[in-house]
This record gives C-alpha cells, sequence and structure tokens, in this order.
C-alpha cells in the first residue's frame, strides 16, 4: 500500500513549491526590479528593504534556496521522463507543456548563472545596489540573455500557475480552465513588460 | 472526394517484437464507402504489393467493426484512430498506417495492449457484486450523475489517449488518462463509491495520476471525446481531499 506514495507527494509538493514560495518571491522580486525605473535611489530603497530583513539568512535558505533546488532538480528529472511530440499533436496545450519544460531548463540555466552574478558576488564583498546590476546590463549580450531568462522565468510561473490550480483540483471543468488561461495569459504580458521595463531601467 | 481507381497505402511493417521495422506500399482497387479494415482485408485476400510483388499479407487486429472495441487502433496518417472508423474518402493519399508506438509491437499493425487492462484490475474497474447471499438493491443514482457518468462508460480501452499522452512512454510507469477515468466512472456509482477510497489510493501511487502533465492531448485524439481531462482533474481534486484525509484523520 505504501509504494510510490512519495511520489504523489513529491508531485504535489513540486507545483506548489512553484508558487508557494517561490512565485511569491518572484513577483516581489520583479516589484523590487520595477523600481528601477523611478531611478536609483528608489530602487536601492526598495532593494535595501529586502536586504535588510530580519532572519536573512534563514528567509533566504528556506523561502528560496530549499524550494529553488528541490523545485529544480525534481522538474529536471519529470520533464526527463516525458517523450516530446509536439510536432504530432500541435495542440495549444501540448505547446503548452513542451514550452513549460523548455523554460523550466533555460530557467534553471538563467538562475544559477544570476545568482553567480549578484548573490555570490554579494557575499564576496561586492555591494548588491542599483550600480551593480547597471554594470551587469551594459553588454548588449548580458542584456539580451536576461532578457530571455526573466521571460522565460514568468512564462514559467505563469502556466506552471495554470497547471497548479489543474493539479490541486481547484479548476475542473474546460470553462474554468480556458478562463485562468486566458487571466494567467495577461498576468504573464503584464509581469514581462515590467521585467523588461526594470531591465531597460538598469541598462540607460 | 472524387472517385478514384485505386487506393494507395504505405503500411509500416515489422515480422516481429525484435526484428526491424520497414514500409511496404500497397495499391488496392477503389470501391466506394471503404474504410481502412476493408482495405486491409483487400490486402488479405491478394496479398500483392505495389511493385507487384507478392508479400506476406498485413496482420491488423480488429473485433467489432463499429468503434466499440478498441482493437484496431492504429496511427492512421499519423493520428492514433481506430481503422473501422476511418472512411478512405475522408483520408488523404497515399494513406500511411502505422502500429501504435506507446505499446509492445507484436506484427506489422498489431500491438500488445495489455498494460491498460492491467492498469484498470489495478484501479479496480468495476462494482462488487453479491457474494454469498443477495445483498438486495442497491441505491439509485441520480439522473444528473447518470447523463456524464455515461459518457466515461463509453472508454473502449482503445488505447489512442496513452498513444497521444507525452507522459505514457517506455522511461515512464503512467498508466495513462483511460484508467483515470474509469476510477471516476466507478466512484460515481453509488454502490462504487462504497469503495472509492480502494481506486484513490491505487491512483495515488507511483505511476499514478501525479504523473500527468497537463499537455491535454488525450482529450483532442480520444474517438468517443470522453472529457478525460475533466475526470483527471476532478480526481486532482479527489486525491488531494484524500490526501488530507490519510494525514489529519477521517471517519
Amino acid at each position: 500500500m505504501n509504494q510510490g506514495k512519495a511520489e504523489n507527494a513529491l508531485r504535489k509538493l513540486h507545483s506548489l513549491s512553484g508558487v508557494i514560495p517561490l512565485g511569491v518571491f518572484l513577483m516581489v522580486h520583479m516589484l523590487v526590479n520595477y523600481s528601477a525605473t523611478g531611478g536609483e535611489e528608489a530602487y536601492n530603497f526598495a532593494a535595501g528593504i529586502m536586504a535588510n530583513l530580519p532572519f536573512r539568512y534563514f528567509l533566504e535558505t528556506f523561502v528560496i534556496f530549499v524550494p529553488l533546488l528541490f523545485h529544480a532538480v525534481y522538474g529536471v528529472y519529470v520533464a526527463l521522463k516525458a517523450k516530446q511530440n509536439v510536432l504530432k499533436y500541435g495542440y495549444f496545450r501540448n505547446w503548452g507543456f513542451f514550452f513549460q519544460r523548455v523554460t523550466g531548463f533555460i530557467a534553471f540555466a538563467f538562475v544559477i548563472w544570476h545568482i553567480w552574478d549578484t548573490r555570490v558576488q554579494a557575499a564576496l564583498g561586492a555591494e548588491p545596489n542599483f550600480e551593480m546590476m547597471a554594470a551587469l546590463v551594459t553588454d548588449p549580450l548580458t542584456l539580451g540573455l536576461y532578457l530571455v531568462g526573466v521571460v522565460c522565468v514568468l512564462f514559467h510561473f505563469a502556466n506552471g500557475l495554470w497547471t497548479l490550480l489543474i493539479t490541486w483540483g481547484i479548476t475542473v471543468t474546460p470553462k474554468s480552465q480556458k478562463f485562468t488561461q486566458y487571466a494567467l495569459m495577461l498576468f504573464f504580458i503584464g509581469f514581462s513588460a515590467l521585467g523588461v521595463q526594470a531591465l531597460f531601467a538598469f541598462a540607460q | 472526394m472524387a472517385a478514384q481507381k485505386e487506393i494507395r497505402l504505405i503500411i509500416k511493417r515489422q515480422a516481429g517484437p525484435e526484428s526491424s521495422s520497414y514500409t511496404e506500399e500497397f495499391a488496392i482497387p477503389y470501391q466506394p464507402n471503404m474504410n481502412v479494415t476493408a482495405a486491409l482485408m483487400e490486402i488479405r485476400k491478394n496479398p500483392i504489393n505495389a511493385a507487384g510483388k507478392k508479400t506476406e499479407p498485413v496482420i491488423w487486429e480488429s473485433v467489432c467493426l463499429e468503434e466499440v472495441c478498441g482493437s484496431c487502433s492504429m496511427l492512421i496518417n499519423g493520428k492514433p484512430r481506430q481503422a473501422c472508423a476511418a472512411l478512405i474518402d475522408n483520408l488523404s493519399q497515399p494513406i500511411h498506417l502505422a502500429p501504435l508506438s506507446t505499446f509492445p509491437l507484436v506484427r506489422d499493425l498489431m500491438v500488445d495492449r495489455e498494460q491498460l487492462f492491467d492498469a484498470l484490475k489495478k484501479v479496480h474497474a468495476w462494482i462488487e457484486i453479491d457474494g454469498i447471499f443477495d445483498l438486495g438493491s442497491g441505491p439509485r443514482m441520480p439522473e444528473r450523475t447518470r447523463k456524464w457518468a455515461y459518457e466515461l462508460s463509453k472508454c473502449m480501452t482503445c488505447g489512442c489517449c496513452a498513444e497521444a499522452c507525452p507522459n505514457v512512454n517506455a522511461k515512464s510507469n503512467f498508466m495513462g488518462p483511460a484508467s483515470i477515468s474509469q476510477v471516476r466512472l466507478f466512484n460515481a456509482h453509488p454502490t462504487g463509491e462504497m469503495s472509492k477510497e480502494v481506486r484513490l489510493s491505487e491512483i495515488m501511487k507511483s505511476g499514478g495520476i501525479t504523473s500527468c502533465g497537463n499537455s491535454q492531448n488525450c482529450v483532442e485524439v480520444c474517438p468517443k471525446s470522453i472529457p478525460l481531462t475533466t475526470s483527471i482533474a476532478d480526481l486532482n481534486r479527489k486525491t488531494t481531499i484524500q490526501s488530507f484525509k490519510n494525514m489529519l484523520g477521517s471517519f
């Protein structure tokens, strides 16, 4: 009776961890980034609040790094078990299934690179502020890769939220799934616009 | 489509599970209102390929000839469907036939769909009948439930959904959408409901419902238009609730 029960729980947790806490953190992160459109001072103030939260290392570990590692590693394991057939069955949702996995891999690589660029450098003594990001994205290649990375992460989150609503049994009928699909597409476009504007604000 | 003199078929063939596959082209005389099964019977009657060479007749499975048994499922022009329900006049030619790729191949277009039936046994896809004494008549099913449950009962275990599912393959042990939908059917039955936890706990194991990746190909290809993704989503809800009951206790 106990055989494989862990898999059921792990798959549900994998789905959940992408939204709580990772998705929630992502939205806060995107809003902090967006404050860069208000200038250097506004960004440093918003980022400073995040950086100066009490129990920062605890929060970082259990709200970001542990769920992130679990979500990423288990996600790769799950994605590699699929046999992609989008060229044979070109239905809209099958493209969603395909891009969810593609953007997952891109997000994995991007997040590692981004953590190296920012969090690791900060740990090594660099000051994590507006200037740090501005210095990174003055390179057009880095800016381009960051744009791709941010849009992929946001697609992965929006589409993953759509599947979470199914995986946890919240949206059951095709009608409700259609509605959340459109709503989350708008959410993806909106947050992508914020993310792109923020990056250009640093690049200026 | 205008009347044609001949029907051209390109069939993927394989002598046995271990042999290598090849394609063979056939041209058979056109008759109006033929289906793919009729075309295959024509080849069996006169096993000569398009090059005029005598060949082994093509092997395929079929039983009911009216799209209720599921045994003649194959890839027809790349899509999984039943040969008996595929009318030649509605297909673009040459017609490409290939065996379903998800299941172990037996020969030519014949595959072994046993894993589907094993999954039905696993999920307890039946209603208990009386034992050594008569338990009397069971509770009645509300008409509202009967309506949608009837749609689920149309499943013929043909395997089209499993064929189109990216998560049913040799690397994964996912049981596929059909048997999960049957759990919803038998749990909707007033007598079947009495053992609903047995079925739910089976699809909560490895290879069960959480192996679904929501590509929703199954509902697109189902020849019986069964709302498979609704069944999966509904059972996602039921298994989530069951998990909480298992964790926190229930009566």
